[in-house]
């Protein structure tokens, strides 16, 4: 089964994209913990193209395309916007304990992503970003 | 469309009981982080966050409860998680947020944490 949506750059739209992978991948009879730790991988990488590669223009928008056969689940994210955004090394192991001692607010969202998904790539398609993530769902 | 997190401040005597009703994102962390902010907070021994209502945390609520974290700590203010849903705990979990956190089953243990 597959399905997708356009948003515009706005992080009011997170919730319209958590509800639609949620509804998608409870439609597909999965567990409550698997499906909340999908929504938030994809909320997260939603989120930073939201915020940082488009700086919330809400004139550029983002498609997200699900696609799920058996226990093999895909999703890709490709961003619209003019600017590419490839995340170039990031900490998928932050040291959290330093964080709470900085006071850090920032940089644990794809460390969450990379922790819950089997896979994570970032690409280039046609001058858009696209975020490919897939996971055997249990 | 209506706010998706509501904070409600419970004051007792030596105890604030935020409580959090919603899903904490990008969106609305900052509606948290306000009620953080607030320098009455450091008047308190416990800062205690019931999140029976709480159905949803990335990685923005995180960063709010650990920007604040230390800060509290140095204040003598605990911070203590209660009424969990397992779901939002499992985001804990992950980061292992969960042995820097103090995060008990119900409101009876926060109070004697």
């Amino acid at each position: 089964m597959q399905d997708r949506i356009r948003i515009s750059c706005s992080r009011q739209n997170l919730q319209k994209v958590r509800d639609f992978v949620r509804d998608f991948l409870l439609s597909a009879d999965r567990s409550d913990l698997v499906v909340n730790q999908v929504v938030l991988a994809v909320d997260e990488v939603v989120a930073n193209f939201i915020i940082h590669a488009n700086g919330e223009d809400t004139t550029q928008f983002l498609e997200l395309l699900l696609v799920l056969a058996g226990p093999n689940l895909d999703i890709e994210i490709e961003d619209y916007g003019s600017t590419l955004f490839l995340p170039a090394g990031k900490v998928a192991n932050p040291d959290m304990r330093a964080y709470i001692q900085q006071g850090r607010k920032g940089g644990m969202g794809m460390a969450l992503v990379s922790r819950i998904m089997d896979q994570v790539e970032f690409f280039e398609r046609n001058s858009h970003t696209v975020c490919h993530l897939s996971k055997v769902l249990g | 469309m209506g706010p998706i997190m509501k904070v409600t401040a419970q004051p007792a005597d030596t105890t604030l009981t935020l409580l959090l009703d919603g899903e904490l994102d990008a969106s609305s962390a900052v509606v948290l982080d306000t009620e953080l902010n607030k320098p009455e907070l450091l008047k308190y021994k416990k800062v205690l966050i019931d999140c029976q209502r709480l159905s949803y945390i990335s990685s923005a609520g995180l960063g709010v409860f650990i920007s604040h974290l230390q800060r509290l700590q140095d204040s003598n203010v605990k911070l203590v998680f209660f009424n969990m849903q397992e779901k939002v705990f499992n985001v804990f979990e992950i980061l292992g947020l969960d042995s820097l956190m103090t995060i008990v089953p119900t409101e009876q243990a926060a109070l004697a944490a």
